[in-house]
């Protein structure tokens, strides 16, 4: 419980866009993801804004085949 | 109940842009510097900012302080400190060179200068034509000057407290400011960081508004303690909107849709900027195009279900075009209104960007309060960046002229804290009632088993703003608006959270946060009210014109009795001649 208010913060970011996305994202999912699916959603938090950002839009694409599958829930929030 | 204490010689709360800037030059003073942040530094809203950074290096094309600080004057609607200006924009190349020398990665010509581009605004020779100004990097300047200024203040031994958030200041019986009350978001514990300056660099607080382009952590925090703490808030009627936020979602379509060929058009499909300026149209200043949107949504000609947003047509640039040109303008617009823009239009609306009022400043970073009238140093306390009204902006903000903003007056309050604290052995001693504000603001909140939700009022106080304080303003609808926000703020006074958790409690923030951004709000619609004249930003309906008689004075809010003082605008520069106020026509 603390983990996902922790990861709640964490969604606060820099960028308008990204608070947006994230608070969707929470809404739909947070609740419910599994323990592995949380630890691959703290990785793709750990990243800057723009790039977070860049990946969610497809500007860029993600290196690591692992975290493909959040980042397709990201994009579909 | 015992609280912790720690000493520094400065705290600053914020780390954004203007933070940044302002503690590394402290910590490489040798101060002992703490630095407050709700978020991690480089997640601050500056990482937003994507025009540039204006200086008049001249690097293409001919260019000089003095057309710069020209142009600040009048983009300010005259409104602007000419000291304020004329101090900035000759420091601007100085500002941008050390950033270089800091590691920023400034976009360079082929002959490895800093390249710089056009902005809006921005002009050569008193307004003759275009000058390129702008140094960016890519569209990520801001995103740029936070990591390199970020890295710069660990290798100064910069000493952060990251997710932290500044509760209340703390002011004595003779007004000095001793340091603040914060609270760590992990643990809910309370501190008290005592200092012997505490510098706001809290950025601006665009989430009163219900369209808002800000960033959620943009809830005028700095704003907020500083009112509480007596001190006035200063110009808090004149808000930058930008023309084209997506509607219902604020976040931003670049100009460059419509650089690149894109228009406006209203519900019968009618390019109206035409009407409105014939010859640049849609290319016309952020306000010119922001008023002419509102005025066709408020007559009727606004497109969706309930007529309330214009439409911004890019399809006819084809889908080549708009994805070479326009990187991510396809993605922004399905992702935040469902719309294919290679087929259809974007809705969008005219939307909250920035501050330009904020707590009063001189051009050391003092903030002051006034004493009949005249200025009156706070001593101890100073601010920088978009919560600070310095005041650089006036009525209306140019276009990379915000960044500029944040690193010369960031510089400047630390050089002016540097030199106020030389003498200061000891800390002076704390108040007993130093947390008395903060604890009673907490205690409340913690425990109340009923009241209003954080939610439903703070809906209620954007929805106020938007309506009755937006681009237009009209007598009786300000009216309507004071009475609507006052009720707002009796209502932020009774807000009630059922999780009554200490870690990371988002509810508990959120209701801290909604405190401070009411104080912004209720100055913002008294101080939008009193105002009867027309300048920048800040456009009446029964008074449509600017009345330098009678109006060329700063506002200041104070939140005891909402009462309202006046000052009147720094004409004369620090050495040049003054810039007589002219009609402000591009």
């Amino acid at each position: 419980m603390a983990d996902l208010d922790r990861i709640r913060w964490h969604c606060r970011r820099g960028l308008l866009e990204l608070d947006i996305i994230l608070d969707r994202f929470n809404r739909q999912h947070l609740a419910i993801l599994a323990p592995d699916q949380l630890e691959q959603f703290k990785e793709l938090l750990e990243l800057d804004d723009n790039h977070l950002l860049d990946l969610i839009l497809e500007r860029e694409s993600l290196a690591e085949a692992r975290l493909q599958p959040m980042l397709q829930m990201l994009k579909a929030a | 109940m015992s609280i912790a204490k720690r000493q520094f010689d400065a705290v600053v709360v914020g780390a954004g842009g203007s933070g940044l800037r302002a503690a590394l030059q402290l910590s490489e003073s040798n101060l002992k510097v703490a630095v407050l942040s709700k978020v991690f530094p480089t997640r601050s809203h500056t990482v937003a900012a994507q025009g540039g950074v204006a200086a008049s290096l001249g690097n293409d094309g001919e260019d000089n302080w003095h057309w710069h600080m020209f142009d600040t004057v009048k983009g300010s609607d005259y409104l602007g400190d000419q000291d304020a200006i004329e101090f900035m924009c000759r420091k601007a190349n100085e500002a941008v060179y050390e950033l270089e020398h800091f590691g920023m990665p400034f976009d360079r010509t082929p002959d490895g200068r800093i390249y710089q581009r056009p902005f809006g605004g921005q002009t050569r020779n008193y307004g003759e034509g275009p000058v390129k100004r702008s140094c960016a990097a890519a569209d990520r300047t801001g995103h740029a000057m936070l990591h390199t200024l970020y890295q710069r203040n660990v290798r100064a031994h910069t000493q952060f407290f990251v997710e932290w958030m500044a509760l209340d200041l703390i002011r004595d019986q003779s007004g000095d400011v001793l340091g603040v009350v914060a609270m760590e978001m992990e643990t809910g514990e309370v501190m008290i960081l005592q200092a012997k300056a505490t510098l706001l660099a809290t950025g601006g607080a665009g989430r009163i508004y219900s369209a808002s382009t800000n960033a959620f952590i943009n809830t005028g925090d700095g704003l907020g303690m500083a009112a509480r703490a007596g001190i006035p808030l200063e110009d808090m009627e004149f808000w930058q909107f930008h023309p084209t936020g997506v509607a219902g979602a604020g976040v931003l379509i670049t100009e460059g849709v419509r650089g690149e060929g894109g228009f406006l058009l209203n519900k019968n499909g009618e390019r109206f900027m035409e009407r409105y300026a014939p010859t640049v149209k849609d290319l016309a200043s952020r306000d010119v195009v922001s008023r002419a949107m509102a005025t066709e949504i408020k007559e009727g000609r606004g497109a969706g279900k309930d007529g309330e947003y214009i439409l911004l047509k890019l399809d006819h640039l084809g889908a080549d075009v708009i994805d070479k040109r326009l990187p991510g303008i396809r993605e922004i617009a399905m992702k935040f209104a469902n719309v294919d823009c290679t087929k259809d239009p974007i809705p969008v609306v005219p939307t909250c960007h920035y501050q330009m009022g904020g707590v009063p400043t001189n051009i050391h970073g003092q903030v002051y309060t006034l004493d009949n009238g005249a200025e009156k140093v706070v001593r101890g306390l100073y601010a920088a960046g978009e919560c600070s009204c310095v005041s650089v902006h006036g009525a209306n903000r140019l276009g990379t002229n915000s960044l500029l903003d944040l690193l010369v007056f960031g510089k400047s309050a630390a050089e002016q804290v540097v030199r106020d604290i030389a003498g200061d052995k000891a800390h002076k001693d704390l108040p007993k009632d130093a947390t008395d504000r903060p604890l009673g603001r907490l205690a409340r909140l913690d425990g109340a088993t009923s009241g209003e939700s954080v939610a439903e009022v703070g809906a209620e106080m954007r929805r106020t703003m938007q309506l009755h304080c937006g681009v237009f303003r009209f007598p009786d609808s300000l009216a309507e608006g004071v009475r609507k926000m006052l009720a707002v703020a009796e209502r932020v006074k009774r807000t009630f959270t059922k999780d009554k958790s200490k870690v990371f409690n988002t509810a508990r923030i959120e209701a801290l946060e909604l405190d401070n951004l009411v104080e912004t709000a209720v100055s913002s619609m008294i101080s939008a009210t009193a105002r009867q004249e027309s300048r920048g930003a800040h456009d009446r309906s029964d008074f449509p014109n600017r009345d330098d008689v009678n109006w060329m004075k700063h506002t200041f809010w104070s939140k005891d009795g909402n009462r309202l003082e006046y000052k009147a605008v720094k004409l004369k520069p620090l050495t040049v001649e003054t810039f007589q106020p002219k009609a402000r026509v591009y």
